[in-house]
Formats: structure tokens, sequence, C-alpha cells
């Protein structure tokens, strides 16, 4: 059940997409993120889906996997559809006791299910193509200027590191949990709503005794090793903008253009 | 009450990169009141066998027969048979999670309808059984525990639930030798008291050649060898190219019988030191 999570997970392979500088990776995905909501109409959606699918299949990473970390998030995007389809004002297309549909409802709903499918793909695409301790330190190397007005930037790449680092650790935490829950007849499949709430509890309170474990551990065994903070610290492996990373700069401006232009696509049709 | 488990199969992230075959064809049958000892080094799929047993993981292929009833094919409430196998995971000591030790206790009985007088006798019972003091402990948090105490009030929790086939991974794992020695003798207490099957995964040879009638080898998923301690331990070969090892008394006796013929085919201090004496009376 949580092992099929695949959220922030790597998927090793070799292809262009891996290769490219973590740096131009987490631009391209937080450029992706902001232009997935400048995008206003149908044409937009469809230019954005086929450039996530283009990226997708150069990576190599089956999409069988992709949605499978997307099922995880299922109920979040169906809550956003529903609430959209029901609250929006406008046309009115059906209407039943206090349930209205309107046309304007059932098109921001589309959209938003879409831009949220597009988004959480988008962003995983990241995690999926780059070793987390790529991530970090493609993040930790743009955050750099910020750090001269007080931003933390070695900090925030090490948190995230470890956050990152330790999802399927407690993945594999809250399974055992589970499954020594359910030796002892915990039933989370039957019961209502409150009984299946609180068949929760055997597993969330181990779990938090279990991550408070691990943090302390860790935080042990990082000061065992003299960490001290990023002050002076080199590294193994310095990350290096390659050839690929400007042809991956060209396609994004290119791309950033085409969104821009999608905006007035929708005009012409 | 006899286990019986046919050519089981089970693979880890089936068509997935990572793909891991974690048993082949694995078959052996478990007769009433045996205690079994499995023996195997990391990863070569021990738990993933013992999780079958109780119905936690589906097999791809194969049985599991529990007392004469196939709990594989779906037609079984699973609960019956957790009931029936308690299964204690490595470390039960981190599931624990209520106010009290006795709360905690009464969590699975509870959770098969058990309730009232018989709840608290239950409990009362199975806290006893694993060799803790009731009244000391019932109102105490879990958490306020010592190690060993703990992982034994986390084993109260699954003998409560009075199984007939009790399943122990690694009982003894990171504990002090005082805390070791008093889960084996729970564990003898246990078998004496309810008559059940005991399966018990060990790194400890020593352990395994003194308390088991039989014992389980596995080795990449597969079962290598399967027999007495005396059948298995006799395969030193074997074991060794598998990463295992005899009991360290086997190996003083090894010595002694090449040394001094001993004639001794000891696993344990008291037969190894029975043998010694004889040969002490009979050649001087």
């Amino acid at each position: 059940m949580v092992r099929d999570i695949t959220l922030g997970q790597y998927y090793p392979g070799k292809s262009a997409v891996h290769r490219l500088d973590s740096r131009t990776k987490i631009i391209g995905a937080l450029a992706y993120i902001v232009e997935l909501f400048v995008v206003n109409n149908f044409w937009g959606f469809l230019i954005a889906a086929a450039a996530l699918f283009a990226v997708i299949a150069v990576s190599k990473v089956p999409l069988k996997f992709i949605f499978k970390g997307l099922t995880a998030v299922f109920l979040i995007i169906a809550f956003t559809f529903i609430i959209n389809v029901f609250l929006v004002d406008g046309r009115v297309l059906w209407h039943w006791w206090i349930f209205t549909i309107t046309y304007e409802g059932l098109q921001r709903a589309f959209f938003m299910a879409v831009r949220l499918v597009l988004l959480i793909i988008g962003s995983s695409m990241l995690t999926l193509t780059t070793k987390p301790i790529e991530l970090t330190d493609g993040l930790e190397k743009l955050l750099k200027p910020f750090s001269k007005i007080g931003v933390p930037s070695h900090e925030i790449a090490l948190m995230m590191t470890i956050a990152l680092r330790f999802i399927p650790t407690l993945m594999e935490e809250t399974d055992k949990i589970i499954k020594a829950q359910e030796a002892r007849g915990t039933d989370f499949e039957s019961g209502n709503l409150i009984q299946r709430a609180k068949s929760l509890i055997p597993i969330l309170i181990p779990l938090f005794i279990s991550s408070f474990r691990i943090a302390q551990e860790l935080a042990l065994a990082m000061e065992a090793r003299c960490y001290h903070g990023g002050e002076g610290r080199t590294r193994m492996n310095e990350i290096h903008f390659h050839r690929g990373d400007a042809w991956a700069g060209v396609l994004m401006v290119l791309f950033l253009a085409v969104i821009i232009a999608s905006r007035y696509l929708g005009a012409l049709f | 009450m006899s286990i019986e488990v046919k050519n089981l199969r089970y693979v880890y992230n089936q068509g997935m990169p990572g793909e891991t075959v974690a048993l082949d064809d694995v078959s052996f049958g478990i007769c009433d009141g045996q205690i079994c000892g499995v023996i195997g080094h990391t990863g070569s799929g021990k738990s993933t066998l013992l999780q079958h047993l109780n119905g936690l993981l589906k097999p791809m292929d194969g049985e599991v027969w529990v007392d004469g009833q196939c709990i594989t094919d779906g037609s079984i409430r699973l609960v019956e048979v957790r009931r029936k196998v308690g299964l204690v995971f490595q470390y039960p000591e981190y599931q624990l999670f209520e106010e009290t030790v006795a709360k905690d206790v009464a969590f699975g009985p509870k959770n098969l309808g058990i309730e009232g007088d018989e709840l608290d006798e239950t409990v009362r019972k199975a806290i006893e059984l694993v060799g803790l003091d009731y009244e000391k402990v019932k109102d105490a948090s879990p958490f306020e525990l010592s190690g060993g105490m703990k992982r034994r009030a986390a084993i109260a929790g699954v003998i409560a639930m009075k199984p007939s086939v009790l399943i122990l991974d690694e009982p003894t794992a990171g504990l002090d030798p005082k805390s070791h020695r008093e889960i084996l003798a729970m564990i003898r207490r246990i078998h004496e008291e309810l008559g059940c099957i005991i399966i018990f995964v060990s790194h400890n040879m020593g352990d395994i050649a003194s308390m088991c009638d039989k014992v389980l080898v596995i080795n990449k998923g597969k079962l290598a060898l399967e027999g007495t301690p005396h059948e298995v331990y006799s395969q030193e070969e074997k074991l060794e190219a598998m990463g295992l090892d005899v009991p360290p008394v086997r190996e003083i006796v090894d010595r002694l019988n090449e040394e001094i013929n001993l004639g001794s085919d000891a696993l344990t201090v008291e037969d190894a030191a029975e043998d010694i004496k004889t040969w002490l009376e009979t050649s001087h």
C-alpha cells in the first residue's frame, strides 16, 4: 500500500534528462510549475502536457511508474475537482436542491485537475531523474547568492536532503508498523469513517516516536562525524553545466514563449 | 495443529527495477508442539517467509496450510488466521502506542472482541507469562520501561491473542546478555504453558541448537537445509558456504574430537559437559 507512493523517489538511469545539471532541472521544474499557472486555455494545457511527455519519453522513466505515484494524490485532485464544480458561479447547466453545476465551474474544475496532475508529474520528474545529493547540491548553489541577505542556503539544502532521504525510510517504517498492528488484529479496511480514523492511532503514535528516534540518531551520527554547518565545506563531486544544459535552457525559453503565446491562441479559435 | 507450506514463491517489485525473488519454491512442514528455528543470513528471505504464515503477504505461487486450513486461497477470514498465528516482528517495542502497558497488551484481544473480566484476565496472564510483574507495569507507560522489558511487553501484546502458533523474528536482537537469557526463558515458558508451535528466527546458533526440535536454513530465497539441529549442524561445510556457522560448543567439541578423540556430537553446553565427563571416566 504505502510502498506504491513514488513521490520523491529516484529512478536510476543514464538518459539525457538524468545527465543534466541539477540546477537546470530545478529551474526547469520551477519554471514549468509557474508556467502552468500562466496557461489559461485548452491549447496551453495540450502544449504543456506534450512538453512534459516529451521529457518523460527522453528520460525513459516508465509511465507506469509515474502514474503509480499519482494514485497517492488522487484524493486531493478529486476533492479540488468537486469543490470547483459546485462552487463556481456562472451559466447554470444543471440544478438540484443546493447543488448547482455551471459551465464555468466545470471548466475551472477540469483545468484545475489537469494543472494539478501536470504539476505533480512535472515536479516528480525532477526527483525521479535527479539523485537527492545532486538535487540539494544544485539547490544550495542556486541559493548561494541569497546567503548575503541572510538566507541560510546550506541549512535549507540540508533540510531538504534529509527530508527527501527519509521519505523511503519512513515509508518502510510505516509499512512495518502497519503490518505489526495488522498482526495484532487491527482492521483498516472495514468500519465507518470514525472507526477507520481511530484505527490510524496505533500507526501514527509509533511512527511519531520512530521519527523522533531516527532524527536523534541522525543528529548524533552527524555530530560524531564533526558536522559543523556549511562554512568551508568542500564537495567530492562538484557539479558543472555542460552543453546539454545550454540546449535545455534554449528549449525552456522556447517553451515559455509558446506558453505565453498560447494565452492568445484561445482567442483565435 | 500443524503448519504445511507448499511451493511458496514471492517476488518483490515484480516488473519494476529492483525486482527480487524473495522466496523460491519453499516447502516444509512443522508438527504440533515443535519449536522450529529459522536461520539464514540477512536478506535470505526469512522475514518474507514468516509474513506468509499469517497472511500478511500473499504468495505469488504455492499454499500455506495452518491447522488443516488453507490460508492462501482467500476463503478464510484473515482476522481468524491472525488470531491463530501470532507474529512478533523484529524490534516489536516500536509498535507500542498506548498510555499504559495493560492497555497496549489489551489492544490485540480487544480487536478479537474479548471484553470485560475476560479481557483483564487475558492481559494479566499474558504479562505474567512474559515475566513482567503485572501489578508494577500495568499502569506504567510502555515508553518508561527498559529495552528488554519493552520488548517483553510488546510480545505480551501478541501472546494475549492466545495464538496456536507463535512466530518471533529475531526476538533477541540488540539485547544485553541478561535480557537475552530472559527472552529465551520466556520462550520456553510460553511453549510449556500454551503448548503452541513456536517458530523463531535467530542468528545465534547456540540458541537454535539448545531450543529447537527442528531447524530450517534459508539461503537466497530457497530452503537449503531442513532437519533436527543435529542433522543440520553436521553439514558444517554447507553452512559455511552460506555464510552461517555451527554453534561455538560444536567447534570446541570438534577440536576435542580431533585432539583427544572425544567422539562427541554435542551442540549444547550441557551435552558437551556430559560427553566430556563420560570420556574422563572411561579413559582415565
